[in-house]
């Protein structure tokens, strides 16, 4: 008796954890052919085409050239850690979606299956920590790898993931007072109440309580996931490629799925943050069923999550590259400082607002 | 059923992060040292999560894998030793003399702890609901322990404090900065 009621709690969990691994694994494959389509439109060229229809296989002819390429490992480099490195990086951006909630509820045979892995307490403050885990890939590969390029690459990696993380968390701390609570599916349903201006319902969206604690965090956020302008670990006029300038093969291709897993975390995290995540405005006035209002609910978020995407390529191919020094001086003296800020006069306002209200 | 699981990893992670304890202080090589330490403070993570205290099992995977140690990395990185300069390991008459003391002291004061820890009582269902979280915790800091909680701030700021003046110790008295100065020196750049 006990294995199917077992099996019944655990079959909706199992088939979550492997969906959202799957959509996330194959949207790693296509941001890659989605950013060379969109640099080839920003520079005005055709970009891939040839693998079938307008180059939509390339992602897969891309995967099978990396499985059958020689997988080198230089004789100098350190054994163990040269081949953790890549799984050190691409595990805990792959761990980050346990607890982002992609929908409302849907009712499958009498239950409510909330869209969502892991709904628990500490929401924001696990993808912070499990962010953080990933930095050990990036230097890891860097000092196994017995280069000096790759050292400086690491090198650059930790101090710029060490900063950007400070001021990841304490842009966020003003959207937390906000809210009250750590819990993200709590943070969404806040957002899905309205302010009445008029005769027009405007969203309570966190963009427009806390505007400065989302442009902090969408700066940090392109930091911490090595994006353009901040590719500095990278920077391939300076330092070959950086930390993985010894890889190739499928490890190599790890690094890059880890590269734009990171990416497609800080978007959901941008969208359910700042942009009311599956929240669709002025949905509710429409009397949809449940199921139907929470599969629209999937669609918004990835719609919005996609936006944010698309802005990460956006940026890569338009803004030039920052030098180290402004970088570091960028989060020390220019983010760190207007983080602290936000959250004082965030506190203050709501002190405000309790005593006036 | 719903025991097993726990217990399980209980002893698992418990293993695991007195291996990683071990493994700092025998190892030779400073990067696999550090590597160490992460396993041990990811594993003593795990068994916070595993007593119900979420978000100090987060703290601590954010304050001490997520920044101590990655500056320890940092630092290592930075050096750079080569096995040769590490030297070979040597056994001496302290080291001797240290592991022996070690062992000993745990040995006389295993019983002790065995005999502090309250056996659970008949009818326990645990801990209770909302304990651990963030909101129980945030209580506690700053309502019942809000003195011990505001030294310990100014004791890290005065650290930073000493940390900077140690640092910057050799570098020339420049001009006073205002706040103005900064706000002209940030919209410059």
């Amino acid at each position: 008796m006990i294995v199917p009621s077992l099996l019944l709690e655990l079959a909706p969990v199992l088939v979550k954890i492997f969906g959202a691994f799957f959509v996330v694994l194959t949207l790693t494959a296509y941001l890659t052919l989605a950013e060379r389509k969109f640099s080839a439109f920003i520079q005005d060229r055709i970009g891939p085409n040839r693998v079938g229809p307008f180059g939509l296989l390339q992602p897969l002819a891309d995967g099978i050239k990396f499985i059958f390429k020689e997988d080198i490992i230089p004789t100098q480099a350190h054994k163990l850690y040269y081949i953790l490195a890549p799984a050190l990086l691409l595990v805990p951006a792959l761990m980050g979606y346990a607890v982002i909630p992609f929908g409302d509820y849907v009712e499958v045979a009498g239950r409510l299956i909330p869209l969502q892995i892991a709904d628990v307490d500490i929401g924001i403050l696990y993808v912070l920590a499990i962010a953080g885990l990933s930095v050990y890939g990036l230097f890891m590969a860097g000092w196994a790898s017995n280069n000096k390029y790759s050292l400086l690459g690491g090198l650059r990696s930790s101090a710029q993931m060490v900063s950007y993380e400070l001021t990841l968390g304490l842009s966020i701390v003003g959207a937390l007072l906000v809210y009250g609570t750590t819990n993200l599916r709590d943070i969404v349903v806040q957002q899905t109440a309205y302010w009445q201006v008029g005769s027009i319902l405007i969203p309570k969206w966190g963009v427009f309580l806390q505007p400065l604690g989302f442009l902090l965090f969408l700066v940090s956020a392109f930091a911490e996931s090595n994006r353009l302008p901040f590719d500095l670990p990278e920077a391939e006029n300076e330092l070959v490629g950086g930390y993985h300038t010894e890889y190739g093969s499928m490890k190599f291709a790890m690094f890059f799925m880890g590269e734009y897993t990171g990416m497609i975390t800080m978007s959901a995290l941008l969208t359910t943050f700042f942009f009311g995540g599956w929240h669709v405005p002025w949905l509710e006035a429409a009397g949809l069923s449940r199921n139907v209002a929470a599969i629209l609910g999937v669609g918004a978020f990835c719609a919005k999550t996609g936006c944010f995407l698309f802005l990460y390529i956006w940026v890569r191919w338009t803004l030039p590259r920052f030098r180290y020094d402004q970088l570091m001086k960028l989060s020390w003296k220019g983010v760190f400082p207007l983080a602290l800020a936000n959250v004082f006069l965030t506190g203050v306002c709501l002190y405000l607002y309790s005593r006036l209200m | 059923m719903s025991h097993l699981l726990p217990d399980i990893l209980f002893y698992v992670f418990s293993a695991l992060s007195v291996a990683g304890a071990v493994l700092v202080l025998v190892n030779r090589n400073p990067m696999t040292c550090a590597m160490s330490l992460v396993v041990s403070v990811l594993s003593l993570a795990i068994l916070y999560l595993l007593l119900s205290a979420h978000f100090l099992a987060v703290a601590q995977m954010i304050v001490y894998a997520g920044a101590i140690v990655v500056l320890f990395i940092f630092v290592i990185m930075l050096l750079n030793l080569t096995d040769e300069e590490l030297g070979r390991f040597r056994f001496s008459l302290f080291k001797t003399i240290g592991a022996f003391v070690a062992v000993a002291t745990l040995l006389a004061v295993a019983p002790d702890i065995r005999v502090s820890i309250p056996a659970p009582a008949a009818g326990d269902a645990g801990a209770p609901a909302g304990y651990g979280s963030t909101k129980a915790v945030g209580k506690l800091l700053f309502g019942e322990f809000l003195l011990p909680f505001e030294l310990t701030s100014i004791l890290i700021l005065s650290a930073m404090v000493a940390g900077v003046v140690l640092a910057k110790r050799e570098l020339q008295p420049k001009k006073t900065h205002s706040l103005v100065d900064w706000l002209l020196g940030f919209f410059r750049t």
